[in-house]
């Protein structure tokens, strides 16, 4: 009930907060803040109410009828891995919210419902365990997020919006053909017509259409997270999206993509899976050092903060391939510290545009002398991007790194290379933006002086660099908590692969000939 | 005495959270003497603390070691990683090299940098350099020594880039930075292979998994890699570029991270893996040979330098191509002897300098000094002794341990080998360029910049100079215990006249540079070709600059838009061609209409007729 509870809080607070606005300006602010602390609220109770370890693997889960017809349910359920995202889901919809307390200064009602109406999608895609009901709330948090690029964006927000609702449309349809093929095929096999995850998982499947299916959803997950070449919307979106929207690109909306691809495509598709991990880990290995190498030529200051994540997120898709225990909760683990460093650094761009009006780094440079304490903390967080050992982004890179140099050498020593390119990058942005002497023009509103961050301001980036520390130095919780979920996602692939061990006498090796391989409904 | 471990390196990382965080608690700005306080007495503790162990534990006990267990960091999928400690009496010597040194550079930085405006900044950096580099010693895991080992980059990189509204310190810095990063990465894809092999990362399993499983290519490319993360933090070739660039820094810094400490961390981690390194004769090989050209090319560069702090760096390059030296001939106390004596005569050559930098209004270039002996004779009696402990005379501290050393190298084939020539020839180069900078700064005619010398030394600078000045003196007496960490080589005992050829050279070298530099010569530019190409240090900037910066700058920039994105916006060009086209059609002319829809017409039947 928490879940269906939490959902409803943040469709009703959105609509709420496009209410008040009307009659009392600026109270939307307080309804979305009132509605992400009881959501907060019900989520806290939710983790103090589970006993991890038990027999049940869900947390919780509630199953309601929606259009029995079709065997499509209302089906929500939550486990660790839904957990840690639903965690930093709510957390980071608060921290921007905070961020961005006074940046907006037109139709702000209209803003905090969309901002809560995407926030609520993506804690439906989080949460649903029925197909159907993952593809509506997939589709619920991208047109709010639209709305949010389009309205309350920069100088191409139009450009940037159409291309980032192109891309993931898209792909999505891709999906919906995966999804739909999926049932149709298990109906063949089973008389049953069902869109329920747990059931899905014993589908029978050919290895042709267990490999285009894989595929379908691979590539829609994969323009999400984003991975080289799909990334190309990820620049200009993040670019042109107002700060908070920007905030929730990057540390929540990406995250389903990855999230995806280790609920759904690995234990739905094993066999698939282990062929096409070489491809999806050279992607990966390639999105690190390809996004690293675009970051540091770039300008923008918010570009360079983008493409940072298309290099971040490239470990994130190398670990999940990996196909093992340390390499995933590697790539778990940078799912919540890549979305804790880059909201930070979008909040910090976001805070310099404000003040400066350019994200152009060409005319910054020597602000620590005039912003100190907002350059301390973008210190920190450049250097937690970098991939500092005590942050949380280093225990992640290093376990994905550590798990996937046992399955193939070559493609992680390339992707180390992404460490290097971090540094060159993180460092580029702080000696262009914070070191030197200063290159601004200075025009006549600026003569008062450049006010650094408030009290409301340093706290909440003072909390979220609690958090890496926190991360970087006990980051066992979060292993425990994601533990079984991995477990369970990984089960069908370890099977397939113990299969193939023991009948490897009599089955040559199928790493060369793919998509031709094992067939599920073979293994004992 | 077990728990007091873990305080050692939390006093200093109590005092950085202090300075760092003070200014949210407290509006005005924190009073110096404050701030220095804070940033001194944390370290103070911890060279306290680090005393007090010795004396309780360690003394008279060269087996002692102690293990403190702290939390579970990392257990996943059969990685256990745990945030715990251990100490031998190799981790002894780093941790009073660490806090002893390092607290009198952290008196002396109390005077040098006062007055400037980054003073809490300042001690806030060096206090987090502190407890980084003692988490580096401390460390019972290569993950947790790797954590200590990034750490301490950062921190250089900070305080290398300090003065940061001077481009040129950014640069330095970034230098650093990203050439020891690529060290780094050389490092972690060691770590990774050592962990699929042993599956641990714990030195002590880890240590002893490779003594026993013998020689084999992966535990040889397993030690090289690791040697790559040592040779850019201790700045050997081919990645010792950033050390002379570093001297961009406040000089107590250079004392302190580029000369007595961080550089050395190189020699702590190949004599922590010492097992590891002398299963494989090519890895040892390769880390004497590393040794052997890094002390050579660096000491001829020392030879034609004009800044006061670069002739210093590359000699601290060059003083750690000897112990890399050392531990390539299997002499791992001598190396570890040889780090902590240079620490002492490091330390004082640099902070001497620092007083002469001061002392002359930041003026650094040799050839503007000379005759300033009697102008600041405390000074000057500090960066003698030290020049004497650099250039190895007897009964100085560099001569014990250098003699150990090049006894060894002797020893490591029974004789005459390459790698003892260098270290001979090293010596010579050492004596030269290391009385070259006393006699050119302190003797001969008054510079152009002595005129206005007025001694800068306060008390607070003093003393720490005083105090390195005897333990520099005095360290040959201090050789630490480290026949339990260490195999013992086996002592053969070579001839007097070796001895004496190692004795000799020094003292032919600052014959050579009494010759050449004491009447008056100034240190002139370079002219010859073959003079600049070792000012430049021998080319390598200039070959990294044409092999990887330029083009790796110029690909980025050319690329700066996406060349992937081009597809895409070719594909939407593309369609929006198509409809400007189709588009056309829709003209509104009727005429147009009825002929397109006549010609569509007969295209229609044509095709039926002839299908």
């Amino acid at each position: 009930m928490t879940l269906a509870a939490i959902i409803a809080v943040l469709f009703l607070g959105g609509v709420a907060a496009w209410l008040v606005e009307r009659y009392r300006p600026g109270a939307s602010r307080w309804a979305t803040l009132a509605s992400l602390v009881v959501s907060l609220v019900l989520l806290a109770q939710l983790w103090a109410s589970a006993t991890p370890g038990s027999a049940h693997h869900w947390w919780q889960s509630l199953e309601v009828a929606w259009i029995p017809r079709f065997g499509i349910s209302f089906f929500l359920a939550v486990d660790g891995l839904g957990f840690l995202m639903l965690a930093l889901t709510l957390f980071m919809g608060l921290f921007g919210l905070v961020m961005t307390w006074s940046d907006i200064r037109f139709r702000r009602g209209f803003f905090y419902f969309n901002y809560l109406w995407t926030l609520a999608g993506v804690v439906g895609v989080f949460t649903a365990l029925d197909l159907f009901l993952f593809f509506f709330f997939w589709e619920v948090m991208l047109i709010p997020m639209l709305m949010l690029i389009a309205v309350w964006g920069h100088e191409e927000r139009t450009f940037a919006a159409i291309k980032f609702f192109i891309f993931t449309q898209a792909s999505s349809l891709l999906m919906l053909i995966a999804i739909v093929a999926l049932v149709y095929i298990h109906f063949n096999a089973s008389g049953q017509v069902t869109f329920n995850y747990l059931e899905l998982l014993d589908a029978q499947l050919s290895p042709v259409s267990a490999w285009w299916l894989m595929l379908g959803f691979f590539v829609a997950f994969a323009v999400k997270l984003p991975a080289v070449p799909l990334h190309t919307w990820l620049p200009d979106a993040h670019t042109q999206a107002p700060t908070a929207g920007s905030i929730l690109l990057a540390a929540i909306l990406l995250k389903t993509g990855a999230y995806g691809l280790l609920r759904f495509t690995l234990p739905l598709f094993p066999d698939a899976s282990i062929q096409f991990a070489p491809v999806a880990m050279a992607i990966g290995a390639i999105s690190v050092v390809y996004g690293a190498i675009l970051a540091f030529a770039q300008r923008d200051m918010k570009r360079l903060v983008a493409y940072s994540s298309v290099s971040h997120m490239g470990f994130v898709l190398l670990g999940l391939y990996a196909l093992n225990t340390v390499a995933i909760q590697g790539a778990v683990m940078q799912m919540v510290a890549h979305g804790l460093s880059t909201a930070a650094l979008f909040a910090i761009v976001g805070a310099l545009q404000h003040r400066l009006h350019t994200r152009n780094m060409e005319q910054m440079g020597g602000l620590w002398t005039e912003l100190p304490r907002l350059s301390a903390i973008a210190l920190f967080f450049a250097v937690a991007s970098l991939g500092l050992p005590g942050l949380g982004n280093f225990v992640a890179e290093f376990l994905v790194l550590l798990g996937s140099f046992g399955v193939d050498h070559w493609i992680t020593a390339f992707a180390a290379l992404g460490m290097v390119g971090a540094a060159l990058y993180a460092l580029a942005m702080m000696q262009r933006a914070f070191f030197g002497e200063s290159r601004r023009t200075t025009t006549a509103a600026d003569q008062k002086g450049l006010v650094d961050l408030d009290l409301r301001e340093t706290l909440a980036m003072l909390v979220l660099a609690a958090f890496l520390v926190f991360l970087g130095l006990r980051p066992q919780p979060v292993f425990d908590t994601a533990a079984p979920a991995i477990a369970r996602s990984l089960a069908p692939v370890t099977a397939v692969e113990a299969a193939v061990t023991s009948n490897s006498t009599d089955r040559p090796t199928t790493a060369a000939n793919w998509p031709a391989a094992t067939h599920r409904g073979e293994t004992p | 005495m077990t728990e007091t471990v873990g305080l050692i390196p939390l006093f200093p990382l109590l005092g950085f959270l202090v300075l760092v965080l003070a200014p949210l608690v407290v509006r005005q700005e924190m009073p110096a003497g404050l701030v220095a306080s804070i940033g001194v007495g944390s370290v103070g503790i911890a060279a306290l603390l680090s005393l007090a162990l010795l004396f309780t534990v360690f003394i008279g006990n060269p087996a002692a070691s102690i293990q403190v267990t702290g939390w579970t960091w990392m257990a996943t999928g059969g990685l256990s990683l745990g945030f715990n400690f251990h100490v031998d009496w190799l981790t002894q010597v780093m941790l009073l090299v660490i806090t002893g040194v390092g607290f009198l550079i952290h008196l002396y930085s109390a005077g040098y940098m006062r007055g400037d405006a980054g003073y809490r900044r300042y001690f806030a950096y060096l206090n987090l350099f502190v407890c980084a580099m003692l988490l580096l010693v401390l460390a019972d895991n290569l993950v947790l020594l790797y954590l200590g080992w990034e750490g301490v980059g950062l921190c250089s990189y900070l305080l290398i880039g300090f003065w940061y509204r001077n481009p040129e310190n950014g640069a330095a810095a970034r230098k650093a930075f990203v050439v020891t990063r690529v060290g780094d990465t050389a490092m972690a894809l060691g770590l990774f292979l050592l962990f699929r092999e042993f599956a641990t990362l714990d030195i002590a399993s880890l240590n002893t998994s490779a003594g026993s499983a013998g020689d084999s290519y992966l535990l040889t490319l397993a030690a090289l890699l690791l040697l790559g993360g040592a040779v850019g933090k201790s700045a050997q070739v081919p990645l010792q570029t950033w050390l002379p660039d570093a001297m961009a820094g406040p000089t107590p810094v250079s004392a302190l991270i580029h000369a007595a400490t961080m550089v050395t961390a190189g020699v702590y981690l190949v004599a922590r893996m010492h097992p590891l390194f002398a299963v494989s004769d090519t890895a040892m090989l390769a880390v004497g040979w590393v040794g052997a050209l890094t002390l050579l090319i660096a000491g001829f560069s020392a030879l034609v330098q004009t800044d006061i702090k670069r002739v210093l760096a590359y000699s601290t390059i060059s003083q750690i191509g000897y112990m890399f030296l050392a531990l390539g001939v299997g002499a791992w106390s001598g190396a570890i002897f040889h780090l902590m004596t240079h620490a002492f005569f490091k330390a004082l050559l640099f902070l001497a300098a620092g007083s002469v930098i001061l002392s002359l209004h930041h003026e650094q270039d040799i050839s503007a000094m000379g005759g300033l002996r009697r102008k600041i004779p405390l000074t000057f009696a500090c960066f003698a002794v030290g020049s004497a402990c650099l250039a190895a005379l007897p009964f100085t501290s560099g001569f014990y341990s250098k003699d150990q050393i090049l006894l060894q190298a002797w020893e490591v084939s029974d004789g005459f080998n390459l790698l003892w020539l260098a270290g001979i020839i090293g010596a010579l180069v050492t004596g030269i360029y290391s009385f070259r900078l006393l006699f050119l700064v302190f003797f001969g005619d008054e510079g152009r910049a002595s005129a206005h010398c007025g001694d800068a030394n306060s008390r607070v600078m003093s003393i720490p100079l005083v105090a390195l000045a005897l333990l520099a003196l005095g360290g040959g007496l201090l050789a630490p215990p480290l026949q339990d960490v260490f195999p013992t080589a086996e002592g053969g005992h070579p001839s007097m006249l070796i001895e004496a050829v190692a004795i000799a050279m020094p003292l032919l070298g600052i014959l050579v540079a009494w010759t050449m530099f004491s009447r008056g010569q100034r240190a002139e530019a370079p002219i010859t070709p073959v003079e600049r190409f070792l000012f430049s240090g021998w080319g390598f900037d200039w070959l990294y600059d044409r092999l990887l910066v330029k083009p790796l700058v110029t690909l980025a920039n050319i690329n700066r838009n996406d060349i992937v994105d081009a597809a895409y916006r070719g594909s939407a060009s593309l369609s929006r061609q198509l409809h400007l086209l189709a588009s056309q059609t829709q003209n509104g002319q009727v005429r147009w209409y009825m002929a397109s829809l006549v010609g569509g017409s007969i295209l229609f039947l044509a095709i039926l007729v002839a299908l």
